[in-house]
């Protein structure tokens, strides 16, 4: 560092940085960030950059910032220096300096400034500008992690922002939220809601953090949705068995999802499709942890499609699904074809896929996969094909009926050239054969003949155990493998004399005529090993098996303590024990706690209260987040807060049918056909969007079809684009808007061809004017209560008797008209809210059950619209039929 | 969250490093290096390495190693995913994204990166955002810049970062107004000795290049929306309208942007272009393999197979190979074993093929295994799984633009096993 090359070097990049010259401070910052990054150390720049922290020119401030981020924590006095300009800059109009001033202010590791971080984030929190609030959400972390005892300020910063309804917000402050007070799960109930709602327009990162966050709130505030399932994952024999008794108390208590609960996966699955493979992982493990078992499938196709993508991106994935697929088989199997090992593969991920393929394994498929065992088995790559023969002793052991196949064929392995292969093989076949010796002394036999030709020490081994613990199968073997290695017991490997001492004394006990002499003679050379263990073991053996006076009791039992019945190895997955992580997670990918994990709870046995989530509504005026501040330089910045609750949701239901708008007749072979697709319309807000059938049932092709420009209505439509050309016998369908603002009058215009001209017109049902919303129980009766006296309308019906249950009432009412349903606490209340196209006004539906009446309720500021609404709800209600 | 950053190159030196947090030491990557050792191959260091008081997380493009320091929990696939998008944006700036380019833009690279996390967690890695706050530099700029003393730093806050659709900039203007989409698909097969099918499936993309004026709304349909098992968008897309009417219906990014990337799975319905015929065989106790292979067009649609390339990595104890190709040309490198063959198109009246010997070790005992073969080639204006785009309207803006589309079929991880 302090060769005099460098220092001239410095001296140099000193007298540009205090030139006048911006060009040359610019050109020696430059220079200085290249050192930075090659890890060159350039601290002893500090007070000859730090002068230039407030300089005009935005990229040498920027490249200061860099600097002064990377030394201030060494440069602690001098780094004060640059604080006032930082100071003076936040309170900057333009909304990125101020934002970089935060950033670089926060990250500047000087425990001396902590007041003053303190106060700028607490400013920076209710800055009009969503971007400065960003950067507060996340500075707090850093001010967090420089004093920890800043902690309760920090949280009232967070509880600040959790509520705020900016998407750009979100992601960060939850993050903040995670790493200072994860355990402060009450400030996330009021929040709930809006962040199931708000989560898919968060960017991408901030969905990761939000979905894991929410992920762990639901586990701590939901019942399982698991219970009833859990009858039917058992074999079907139980649920038979199962006394009567306990069926009528598994009834009596059906499972009804939490709406908040479904609220929370209804809003994540669209994510599924995400581009970014963390958001699909972190959704898919929402899904795992969160769904009922039978909804789990949907995650299956996302999971196998991230196998496409990088390498590293295959291993995180694939170890996941390791992890699933030990649970739920069912998950996984159609897709095995996916897991097929390729030649290009990285070998991390061939042992996967192979891990995978042994989970899935089962009696319909084990064929196949065996079939696609065998190729691997021949791979060029030996670790591989070693491991492949441990996952055909795996799937061996698990599927009863191919045992004796994978034994024939690991036998005929034996034969192979390659070592490793070998010696592979024989651990396996000797873990085989131990949960059923008998009928298996030939395959010894073949062993103890191939023991020659085998140099792996750990599968002569293995050998050698087989033989001393099967030796009464092979009374006349075991004794000359013996012999052949008290010859060679010298120039063996620990484990292999080991075993041969072993096999020594096991023979010793059970035919001690022909052995005797062996026996004396291994002991002896064991004795004098170089290894301790083995001498060790050989003190011990003889101590044990050889009648001398000073023998103990011990010795009566040598037969019972070496010929035990051993219980058989089980073979199991390395991925058993991972599912006590969450998924998804570095911890899980590790399969060791990483530092800052936290638990996913149990799901609680009865539900906490649900109502700690409801949200008063607020007014909308109010809602425009940052305090109001004259600036109007900001506001194109924040007008868009929007009030989340009058924001339309989808549809719930959406009828099929369509209406006729054209006849083929009257429209010389030209028939049209118009649906309520019920969606917002893309063409304009106030609009209601329409989906046009036009087909042609002439034999010639139509020409130029398109609606005239000339309106006779005084309606707004946003017309089609022409059809230039309609083939006989085709049709097309086509996407239109109109503004039939709020009224059910018809829109009348003429449809044209090339040829001719037909007037046609569209009567609006008052039911398809108006677009769904979802609030909450809370906020509805508070809004019906300001929507009384002639805002309201009732009436009384009697129902009919199937009309009753609540899926009747639903279907019935979203059927007739576009509402949204509110998750109702009350058996006998439903409740719908919606709002009109054209003018956004709210309106309210309410059915109270009182058997057999009900009393449907309007509440509305269009009258008008309210009482039509009120006898087409009637109609539907008092109709019978579907 | 990300505590630093690593470049090494291929040669275990860190050209790079860049610290979020506190600085952490490099010696920390000599846990990395280690790991890199043990593998054998570049492609086998594990991505996730832990050490006792970090984790490395390191992903492995065009030669470099990316590596990630973490200290706490966070999930994998985040880091995973955040690096392979600072390689993209990094590919999108400097064209390529070698060690050469990022040593010349050290600077850029700098503020690329500075912009792109803070404190460890992603800001702004959108490249429509980052290009109005860091321009990219082009030679003109730089001329520019050095006589006016203008900079590449934006001082506003780029329009994108605050709007609803934060992929799109305001105010792009352009004279020729083109949308062009590119359909390319891949056939992912695994063939077995005797040619039948063992695994198909197609992974398709619709890459795009957008050049409009304003704020153009589109509209994209398919002939045959069905055959889309499984999507992934980008964010542009509105998922409630393709839920409801199988339509694509976004305000697209400027420039070039993913559109969407899609999955046919099931395996009837994968066309498979071209078989292989093959004959190698090593005879017990002779120093001579035979090797002979045969390529020819299957299920094209009439459309010509171009641009073929066989390669396969030959057991190790093949000492070199005597063969002698139809067309095209071959090579064998002796070192690694790998053998490669151009084949170029395939004419259906002359099958291209490459015949000959391979020369073994002597002593050697004849190799257990017959080398699988890999196969790349690319069918224009075809889209094996027969979809086709219906049509492209555009709202919201009075122009006509120019349209375009284009459909391609090329192999994806396709091999022949011997």
């Amino acid at each position: 560092m302090l060769s005099p090359w460098f220092l001239c070097r410095n001296e140099d990049l000193k007298e540009m940085l205090e030139s006048n010259k911006e060009s040359l401070k610019l050109e020696a910052m430059k220079r200085i960030v290249g050192l930075i990054a090659k890890g060159k150390n350039a601290s002893e720049l500090f007070p000859a950059v730090v002068k230039n922290v407030a300089s005009k020119n935005i990229e040498l401030k920027k490249l200061v910032y860099v600097y002064l981020v990377r030394y201030a924590e060494e440069q602690q006095d001098l780094a004060l220096l640059s604080i006032s300009t930082f100071q003076r800059a936040l309170k900057d109009p333009n909304q990125l300096i101020r934002a970089s001033a935060l950033r670089v202010l926060s990250s500047i590791r000087v425990p001396i400034i902590v007041p003053i971080m303190m106060l700028a984030i607490k400013e920076a929190a209710t800055d009009l500008s969503p971007y400065v609030r960003k950067t507060a959400a996340h500075a707090i972390q850093k001010l967090y992690s420089l004093d920890p005892d800043q902690k309760e300020h920090l949280i009232e910063v967070i509880e600040k922002l959790l509520k705020d309804k900016s998407t750009l917000v979100a992601g960060s402050v939850v993050m903040a939220f995670e790493e200072v007070c994860p355990d402060r799960i009450d400030l996330i109930h009021k929040n709930y809601r809006k962040l199931c709602n708000l989560l898919v327009d968060v960017e991408e990162w901030g969905q990761v953090v939000i979905i894991h966050m929410l992920t762990r709130y639901a586990r701590t505030q939901f019942v399982s949705p698991w219970r009833e399932d859990a009858v039917f994952d058992e074999n079907s024999a139980k649920a038979f068995y199962d006394s009567e008794e306990e069926r009528r108390v598994d009834q009596s208590k059906p499972y009804i999802m939490d709406p908040d609960h479904r609220l929370l996966l209804r809003n994540t699955k669209p994510l599924l499709q995400s581009r970014n493979t963390a958001v699909v992982m972190a959704v898919s493990q929402l899904y795992w942890h969160l769904a009922p078992k039978h909804e789990l499938s949907i995650i299956t196709k996302s999971l196998v499609r991230l196998l496409r993508s990088h390498r590293e991106v295959q291993y995180i994935v694939l170890q996941n699904i390791a992890t699933m697929s030990i649970q739920r088989k069912g998950m996984f199997e159609p897709f095995m074809k996916s897991f097929y090992v390729r030649s290009t593969d990285a070998t991390h991920i061939k042992t996967l896929k192979l891990e995978i393929l042994t989970n899935l394994a089962n009696e319909a498929n084990i064929s196949t996969i065996l079939r696609e065992f065998q190729t691997y088995v021949k791979s060029q790559d030996k670790a591989f094909a070693a491991a492949t023969i441990q996952a055909i002793g795996c799937c061996a052991t698990n599927i009863s009926e191919v045992t004796d196949t994978c034994l024939n064929g690991l036998v005929l392995l034996l034969s192979n050239r390659d070592e490793t292969v070998v010696a592979e093989s024989v651990v396996v076949i000797k873990k085989l054969l131990q949960t059923q010796p008998s009928q298996h002394s030939d395959i010894i036999k073949h062993m103890a003949k191939l023991f020659d030709n085998i140099t792996v020490p750990m599968a002569r081994a293995s050998i050698l155990w087989l033989m001393g613990e099967y030796c009464e199968h092979v009374p006349k073997i075991a004794p000359d493998v013996l012999r052949k290695m008290a010859k060679t017991f010298t120039d063996e490997e620990d484990i292999v004399k080991l075993q041969i001492v072993n096999l020594a004394a096991k023979l010793y006990l059970t035919n001690s005529k022909q052995t005797k002499l062996l026996t004396q003679y291994i002991l002896n050379l064991g004795k004098y090993d170089q290894n301790y263990d083995i001498r060790d073991r050989t003190r011990f053996i003889r101590q044990l098996i050889v009648p001398n006076e000073k023998s103990g009791a011990l010795s009566k039992y040598a037969r019972r303590i070496l010929m035990a019945p051993k219980p058989a190895p089980v073979l199991q997955s390395a991925f058993k024990d991972r599912d006590r992580f969450q998924l998804g997670t570095l911890s899980h990918t590790l399969n060791s706690q990483a530092s800052g994990y936290l638990e996913l709870s149990d799901w609680p046995a009865v539900a906490p209260d649900q109502s700690v989530r409801n949200v008063e509504v607020v007014e909308p005026v109010k809602e425009t987040g940052a305090p109001a501040l004259s600036k109007s330089k900001h506001f194109d910045a924040v007008s868009w807060p929007v009030c989340v609750s009058l924001q339309a949701s989808s549809p719930v239901f959406v009828p099929e049918t369509s209406h006729e708008l054209l006849h083929r007749m009257t429209g010389k072979g030209l028939s049209a056909q118009y649906r309520f697709t019920r969606q917002p319309c893309i063409y304009g807000n106030s609009m209601v969007s329409l989906q046009l059938t036009l087909s042609n049932s002439t034999d010639q092709a139509l020409e130029n079809i398109h609606i005239s420009e000339k309106s006779s209505t005084g309606q707004n439509i946003h017309r089609f684009n022409a059809i230039e050309r309609l083939e006989p016998q085709a049709s097309v369908t086509v996407s239109m808007g109109v503004d039939f603002n709020d009224s059910t009058q018809a829109a009348n215009f003429q449809l044209c061809t090339k040829e001719d001209e037909f007037s046609v017109s569209i009567q609006p049902a008052v039911g398809e004017l108006l677009l769904p919303i979802t609030m909450s129980e809370a906020d509805f009766t508070k809004e019906q209560g300001k929507l009384v006296g002639m805002n309201e309308s009732s009436a009384t019906i009697t129902m009919t008797p199937e009309n009753v249950s609540s899926q009747s009432v639903n279907r019935k009412v979203v059927s007739v008209a576009n509402l949204g349903v509110i998750p109702s606490g009350q058996e006998n209340i439903y409740r719908f809210s919606g709002k009109t196209v054209s003018s956004g006004s709210l309106v309210l539906v309410s059915v109270v059950l009182k058997d057999p009446d009900a009393v449907i309720t309007i509440n509305t500021e269009k009258t008008v619209m309210g009482s039509m609404l009120l006898r087409q709800v009637k109609t539907a209600l008092t109709n019978s039929g579907p | 969250m990300i505590h630093s950053l690593f470049l090494v190159n291929a040669s275990g030196d860190i050209f790079l490093e860049k610290h979020w947090k506190s600085v952490v030491s490099r010696s920390v990557c000599d846990y990395f290096f280690e790991a890199v050792e043990r593998a054998t191959e570049p492609e086998n260091v594990p991505p996730v390495i832990p050490t006792p008081h970090h984790c490395l997380i390191n992903v492995l493009r065009q030669r470099i190693y990316f590596v990630a320091v973490i200290q706490s929990e966070v999930p994998p696939l985040f880091v995973i995913e955040f690096l392979h998008r600072v390689v993209d944006t990094f590919q999108d700036y400097f064209g390529v994204c070698t060690e050469a380019a990022v040593k010349d833009n050290v600077v850029v690279v700098y503020e690329l990166l500075e912009e792109m996390l803070d404190n460890g967690f992603p800001l702004a890695t959108e490249s429509n955002i980052l290009k109005e706050l860091i321009k990219p530099p082009t030679i003109l700029r730089t001329v520019v810049n050095t006589i006016t003393g203008s900079t590449n730093v934006g001082e506003q806050l780029p329009t994108g970062q605050l709007s609803v659709v934060p992929w799109r900039r305001t105010g792009v203007k352009y004279t020729n107004n083109e949308a062009y989409f590119d359909v390319v698909e891949e056939i992912d097969a695994i063939i077995d000795k005797s040619g039948s099918t063992i695994t198909a499936e197609i992974q398709g993309v619709i890459d795009a290049c957008v050049k409009l004026t304003g704020m153009p709304d589109l509209t994209l349909s398919f002939m045959n929306p069905r055959l889309l098992d499984d999507v992934s968008f980008h964010p542009c897309v509105r998922f409630k309208r393709w839920e409801a009417e199988r339509i694509l219906s976004f305000v697209p990014p400027d420039g070039n942007f993913r559109l969407l990337s899609y999955h046919v799975s099931s395996q009837n319905l994968v066309a498979i272009p071209v078989y292989v015929k093959h004959n190698i065989s090593f005879r017990e106790g002779s120093s001579q393999g035979r090797f002979e292979l045969t390529l020819g067009p299957k299920q094209t649609m009439g459309k010509a197979v171009e641009s073929v390339l066989v390669s396969s990595q030959l057991p190790r104890g093949v000492l070199n190979a005597n063969l002698s190709p139809s067309q095209g040309t071959y090579t064998f490198d002796p070192v690694t074993k790998l053998l490669s063959w151009d084949v170029g198109k395939i004419n259906p009246q002359k099958l291209p093929s490459l015949k000959g010997s391979m020369s073994l070790q002597t002593g050697a005992s004849k190799p257990d295994e017959n080398p699988t073969i890999n196969l790349q080639f690319k069918i224009q204006q075809l889209a094996v799984s027969g979809l086709k785009v219906n049509r492209l309207d555009m709202y919201g803006e009075k122009y006509k633009p120019f349209k375009g589309i284009k459909y391609m079929t090329k192999a994806g991880k396709f091999q022949v096993r011997t």
